[in-house]
Parts: structure tokens; sequence; C-alpha cells
């Protein structure tokens, strides 16, 4: 199933350029680009040879790791991508556990204390979560809590007159790596807004199904029985119930990821964090559509990946499900 | 017969007239069960009364002001909310309440046409794909697999990149990326109505296959349908305002909100109502579509009436 779908979606990203209307190197390269220059940049894409041809060259590059040159920077896409992947994947990282966290707590206890008052208050707060512009959401923290209180920084990875060496990109792994502890702090608190910002729709979508998920489980025999043994509520509810609760939680969780991957393009633009959303939305505006392809295709690759592994952990979690 | 004779009689009849009265209560549409469920869902009515408001707010709100939704006043230029200025100004003086009112005609739109062209696509390959089953099953199945593997806005994104930047084109690419969603679940209500007996039936009186479609399947499927379009909208909106805040959907002077929130981002501190109004408005809109969205779930599941 993954390979099809793996090839289904190069066909997608390859699609991109030959379905731009009229002649993609003109639309590249503007409207006084002169005949020469598209000719050139036709022979340099491979434009000019039939759509097959193209498709296998560009399968073949795929497979070698070769995402093609940015017609903007002049460098190979697969040597520049790395930190803007990394970008996206700790900022992707964080949101998930602020909204994992937050929200199978929130779903736990809303179901524990079922109509009472935090229950009323945690899914109200989930019903709007739901419905949040995450574009609106980041604007609004970042006037609240940088510019009106000045608690959090309002853009940026780090610390820009005190840079990270990189090692591996995730910039607190690195920090940490370096055992520079006050560097790791200013970039965590550099997460802190875009990552609530990113992570409020999944938390809310988390919190809802772990709730409903758990008042089924609550409900069952197994459940009463634990009850008679004398077990301690927390025990009941967190050790007992949870486990047979979190498979559903667990498909939202895989589901909402590709959601989060998405939604980083938005986040990006308005915390100014330098990640794959961000270097694709800038190359739409320089028509450099080999990072388009590339961008795109690399950030579904993902979403397949974490797919996959939140397929393989359902065995893990719940060992009747076999493949 | 004796008095006490037709009283034996009307004894007996009684309880059967009872029933039959009790029938005729019993006896409504599904559609106006549906109605009568919802209406009783507190949520629900909440939500539809946030939708009903920005529906007359688009149609009416501009009749009761005096400006245009581009007509500039540099001497007025973010204002705070006034008597004159209900929800005060832009940065280039332009009255917010006028834009908001504009915005809710556009959005609304822009929802209802790109979940229109989802649903009326993705019906017709959902019951392509699900009716006559073998290779084109396959075949359309996979492609809804492979756009499903995309997150949504990033398809978005890649369409307008490819039609270039427009509010229509925002529409059709928000209309695309929904087509899959709307498919499969056309496609898995076609393939469990397939072998129902009362389809044999049809089949058997000799009925064609469009009119099986459009008779017994297409009705019988309504419910899920209902659903899943209203909660589009709602997603419809919030996916056109991203591409909007994102420079890609409506061009300027467009009151669209998300480019007005986009537009307004640097005046944050100085006039925070320039990003709190359209930003609210855009919630709003989606959290009622959100509410109906869930009501009519729970009103069109047999399994939650009690």
């Amino acid at each position: 199933m993954l390979i099809p779908v793996l090839f289904g979606m190069t066909l997608i990203t390859f699609s991109i350029v030959h379905l731009i209307p009229g002649n993609p190197a003109q639309v590249i390269l503007g409207e006084t680009a002169t005949q020469e220059a598209i000719n050139n940049l036709e022979e340099n894409m491979g434009l000019n040879k039939p759509y097959f041809v193209q498709y296998g060259i560009y399968i073949q590059d795929l497979l070698q790791g070769d995402l093609g040159t940015s017609l903007r920077s002049k460098t190979d896409i697969a040597q520049e991508i790395w930190p803007y992947i990394a970008a996206t994947l700790e900022l992707t990282f964080f949101a998930m556990i602020f909204a994992v966290f937050v929200g199978t707590n929130a779903g736990i206890i809303s179901a524990w204390k079922q109509n009472s008052l935090f229950d009323y208050v945690a899914m109200l707060i989930a019903l709007v979560g739901v419905s949040m512009p995450i574009f609106w959401l980041g604007l609004m923290e970042q006037w609240v809590f940088s510019q009106e209180l000045g608690w959090l920084p309002a853009t940026g990875r780090e610390n820009s007159r005190d840079p990270i060496e990189p090692i591996t990109y995730f910039y607190v792994l690195d920090a940490l790596l370096q055992l520079d502890f006050s560097r790791a702090i200013t970039v965590l608190k550099h997460l802190i807004l875009p990552s609530i910002a990113l992570g409020t729709i999944p938390m809310a979508i988390i919190a809802r199904m772990t709730r409903s998920s758990m008042l089924e489980v609550m409900k069952s025999d197994y459940i009463r029985t634990v009850e008679a043994k004398g077990a301690g509520q927390f025990i009941i509810v967190y050790k007992h119930a949870l486990k047979n609760a979190v498979i559903p939680v667990l498909t939202v969780i895989g589901l909402q990821t590709g959601v989060l991957l998405g939604g980083a393009i938005l986040t990006e633009t308005i915390f100014g964090w330098p990640g794959i959303g961000r270097y694709v939305f800038d190359a739409i505006s320089f028509r450099d559509y080999p990072v388009i392809q590339s961008g795109i295709l690399v950030v579904a690759f993902f979403f397949v990946i974490i797919n996959l592994i939140v397929d393989l952990l359902y065995t893990y979690i719940d060992p009747r499900i076999k493949y | 017969m004796t008095i006490e004779e037709k009283d034996h009689k009307d004894q007996r009849l009684a309880p059967q007239q009872q029933l039959l009265e009790d029938e005729d209560i019993e006896v409504v549409s599904p559609f106006r069960d549906a109605v009568r469920q919802l209406r009783k869902n507190r949520m629900a009515v909440a939500g539809f009364s946030v939708i009903v408001f920005f529906i007359l707010l688009g149609i009416f709100g501009p009749l009761f002001t005096p400006y245009t939704y581009d007509g500039q006043v540099l001497t007025n230029r973010l204002l705070p909310p006034s008597a004159e200025n209900w929800l005060g100004t832009d940065d280039v003086g332009r009255d917010l309440f006028t834009r908001v009112a504009y915005g809710a005609r556009i959005s609304l739109m822009v929802g209802f046409f790109a979940v229109t062209g989802a649903l009326f696509f993705g019906t017709i390959l959902g019951v392509i794909s699900g009716y006559y089953g073998r290779w084109i099953d396959m075949l359309i199945s996979r492609i809804f697999d492979i756009l499903l593997a995309f997150p949504s806005i990033l398809l978005a994104i890649a369409i307008v990149a490819i039609l270039g930047p427009s509010l229509q084109n925002a529409l059709i690419a928000i209309a695309i990326i929904n087509i899959p969603i709307f498919g499969r679940l056309v496609r898995s209500k076609v393939i469990s109505l397939r072998e129902e007996e009362f389809v044999m039936a049809a089949r058997a009186q000799g009925m064609k296959n469009g009119r099986i479609v459009m008779h017994h399947i297409l009705p019988n499927s309504l419910a899920p349908i209902i659903v899943q379009a209203t909660l589009g909208f709602g997603t419809a909106i919030l996916e056109a305002a991203a591409l909007g805040f994102l420079g890609l959907g409506a061009k300027a002077p467009k009151p669209e909100w998300g480019k007005m929130l986009a537009d307004s981002r640097d005046f944050i501190q100085l006039a925070p109502w320039t990003l709190i109004v359209p930003g609210l408005s855009i919630m709003l809109v989606v959290l009622g579509f959100n509410l109906i969205g869930d009501g009519l779930r729970d009103a069109l599941d047999p399994k939650m009436k009690n």
C-alpha cells in the first residue's frame, strides 16, 4: 500500500510544473524573458523532453536522493533542505507533545469527573479550539505574551545575536549536546508560542476523542471488576481504563500529525520560523518550482511515514491487531 | 345490539384506536424527525443562530453603513470603535464593520461553492467507484488515497501555485482537496447499500442503474453526506481564510477575512480591533458550522435516539 501511494505522490508533485497553464519556463522566468533564456531553462529542467522520459528522470533522481536544484539559490535542494525540515519537525514535535499531554489529560479528567465544572470548561475550550484559525491564535499570542507582557519572544528560533552551533539542526538537541543549558532554555522559550498555536486544534480534537472514548470504557464490566477489587480511582482511570481508551485516540493523533505538518506553514509564517513550510511558501513567490515540488514531496513523505508508525504502534498497544 | 354489547365493543376497539392515534403522532418523515431532534439540541441551535446572524450580516449589513468596503479616508486611520465606526477603522481608514459584513458574503460564498463543488464531484466519483467496482474502483480509490496522503492545506497551496493566486483559484483548490473526503464517504455508503434487498428488488424489476442510484442509493446515503457537508463548510471557510492570509487567495481591496488579518498584523499593538474583529468572525462562523454539524450527526444517528 505504501509504495503505490508514494509513487502516486511523486506523480502529483511531478505534475505541479506541467499543469501550469501555458509554457512553464515562460511562467517561471516571467513575461519579459527572452526566447534564449526560456530555451536554456527548458534544457536545464529537461522540459523539452517527452513527459514519460521526464518522469523517468525525475524518479531516477529522487531514488538517488537528488531533489533538483533551486532556481533561486542555485544550490542542490537536497543539500539545503535539511535545516528547514529539522526546524519543522522540532516545532511539530513540541506542538504534538503539547497537544497530546494537555488533550489526553483534559479528556481523561473530563470523563472521570463527568458533568463537573472542569468538564464543561474543558469541553467548551475544546469546542472553540477545534474552530480556531491558528494564524489568528498565533497573532493574538504574539500580541498578549510578547508585545504586551514581554514574557516570550515573538519570532524566530533562537537569539539571532547569539546563534547556536548547529549539529543536527534540532536546536534544543544541539544546545543540550553542547551542554549549553542557557541557550537550550532560549530555544525552548522560542518554541512555546508557536507550539501552542500549532497544537491547539489537535489538542482540542484529542481532548474530545479521549473523553468520549474514556466514557465508553469506564462503563465496561472489567472496570466494575477493578472497582470491586478496591483499586483506587486514579489507578482505575490511568492504568486500566486508559489502556483500552487510547486506541481511537492514537488514530486521531496520527491523523492530526498530518494536520500539524500542513498547519506548520501558517504557524511558520506568523512566527518567522525557518521551517519547510516557510521554505515552500517563499518559493511560491519566486516561482521556484523545483523547491515547491520537493518541499511538498518531503512533507507528504513524512506524513505517510508518521501514519505508518502509528499503524505499527497499534499492534504494540493492542496485540489483537495483526498485519 | 344492546347498549351493553355496544359498550363492550367500544372497549375492545379502544386500544386499537389508541394505537392508531399513536401511529398518527409517530409517522413523521426522517427529515422532520431530524429537525425535531436538532431543535432539542441547544448547542446546535446556538450554532444555527450564529450562522443566521452572519448570513443576515452579509445580506443586510452593508445597507446599514454609509461606507463602502474600499472607501479610504486617510484622516480616519486606525480609529477605535465609536458611534460613527461601530468596529473602528483599519490602517487606511476603511470602516471595519462594512468590511467584515462584505467579508461575510465572501466567506459564506466560498464555503458554499467549495462544498457544493466537492460534493458534486465527490458524489459522482464515489458512486461510480462504489457501484461499478472492479478496476475503476481501484483507480478512483487509489487517487483518493494519494490526494489524502497530502496535508490538505499543503495540497491547496500546491494547486494555487499551479493556477496562480486569486480568490477563484483558492475556491477551486479547496473544492479539489475536499473531493476525496466526500468521494470516500459516498463510496462506502454505496458499497453497503448495493447489496441491500431493496436495491436487488429494484434491479429485478428491470430498473436501470442510473435510476437505482438516484432513487434508492443516494437518498439512503444522505445522512452522513449532510453531516460532512456541514462540517466541510466550516473547514472550507477556514482554509479560504488561511490561503487569503498567506496572500494566495483574495486580492486587495477585497475584504476577505484572512486577507484582512494579514494586512493588519503590523498594527496589532496600535489597533488590536483590526485583528480581533476579522479573526473572531472566522472563528464564530467555523464554530457555528461545527456545532450544527455535531448536532446533525446526533440527530441523524438512530443510535443516539432516546
